[in-house]
């Protein structure tokens, strides 16, 4: 973090840069930053779209399924739910604590508006997967050329 | 435990156990849960997508190591268009005691989440004394 970035810096002597440079990495360095660490949504979604359809995956590890609630409206999809924490009893003591507890609510704004009435939801192995076929009248129409001759 | 250890979600392996990988997908730590009882400790790992088939959890001189293989998401015709997550095998490696009965070790895998139950050496159980009246 505090080394010269590149060769070019190791040759060159600009001694208030280089302050600033340090100054600014130990402000980043006890300000808790850490790189690849600084998201924290849950649950994780994923969209993959289709021509016709769009599938959203969400990973759900440990979550009810009967405690999530899927709606859609238009274009929006609103995934709810709650993940609840172990019970801790008198004598127990966490020595770790990683997983996230609590109650959730996300919201994905779809590609395309989708056919509420189809959407389909299947849960397994702690991964949710929805279904969303696009609203028909959404859908991309061919437009064929009329030749005026 | 220290506040960095708490935002690890999905982060990348630190240190292969294995080989380096050539055409892998990429490994992951899985979030950990421990809770410590008098008589055993209780392991919770989050392993999406994982069954009991898709696990291989050993144990080699004192050291647990939990393996889960994913296979990529494909959805023919879909493109990956919005990505929060990335599918991945999982690894992580927890060094166990010599407090823990070994033989006794119990896994069970519910939507995935991993239960490993380490239960304690009679040994190690904490026992209360009596005092003898005189």
């Amino acid at each position: 973090m505090l080394w010269p970035r590149t060769m070019r810096e190791l040759w060159s002597w600009e001694p208030v840069e280089q302050m600033r440079r340090l100054q600014r990495d130990m402000n980043r360095l006890f300000s808790g930053f850490v790189p690849g660490a600084t998201r924290r949504v849950f649950p994780p979604v994923n969209v993959w779209t289709g021509r016709d359809d769009v599938v959203v995956t969400a990973e759900v590890p440990g979550v009810d399924p009967k405690a999530l609630s899927i709606t859609v409206e238009g274009d929006t999809l609103t995934l709810s739910g709650a993940r609840v924490p172990i019970e801790i009893k008198e004598d127990e003591a966490y020595i770790r604590q990683e997983r996230e507890a609590g109650d959730f609510t996300r919201k994905i704004q779809l590609p395309f508006r989708v056919e509420a009435d189809e959407v389909e939801a299947h849960y397994a192995k702690g991964v949710l997967r929805i279904d969303l076929p696009r609203l028909e009248a959404d859908k991309p129409k061919q437009i064929s050329i009329k030749s005026t001759q | 435990m220290a506040a960095e250890d708490k935002n690890i979600e999905k982060s990348g392996a630190r240190t292969p156990v294995e080989a380096e990988r050539v055409d892998q997908p990429p490994t992951f730590i899985p979030a950990a849960d421990i809770v410590e009882t008098d008589h055993e400790a209780v392991l919770l790992l989050d392993l999406p997508a994982c069954d009991e088939k898709a696990l291989d959890i050993r144990l080699e001189e004192g050291t647990l190591t939990v393996t889960g293989h994913v296979a990529a998401d494909d959805f023919p015709g879909h493109q990956l268009t919005y990505s929060e997550y990335r599918v991945g095998d999982f690894e992580r490696a927890f060094s166990v005691s010599e407090m823990v009965d070994t033989a006794k070790i119990e896994a069970a895998i519910k939507d995935g989440v991993l239960r490993l139950t380490l239960p304690k050496v009679e040994a190690a159980k904490p026992k209360k004394i009596e005092i003898k009246a005189t």
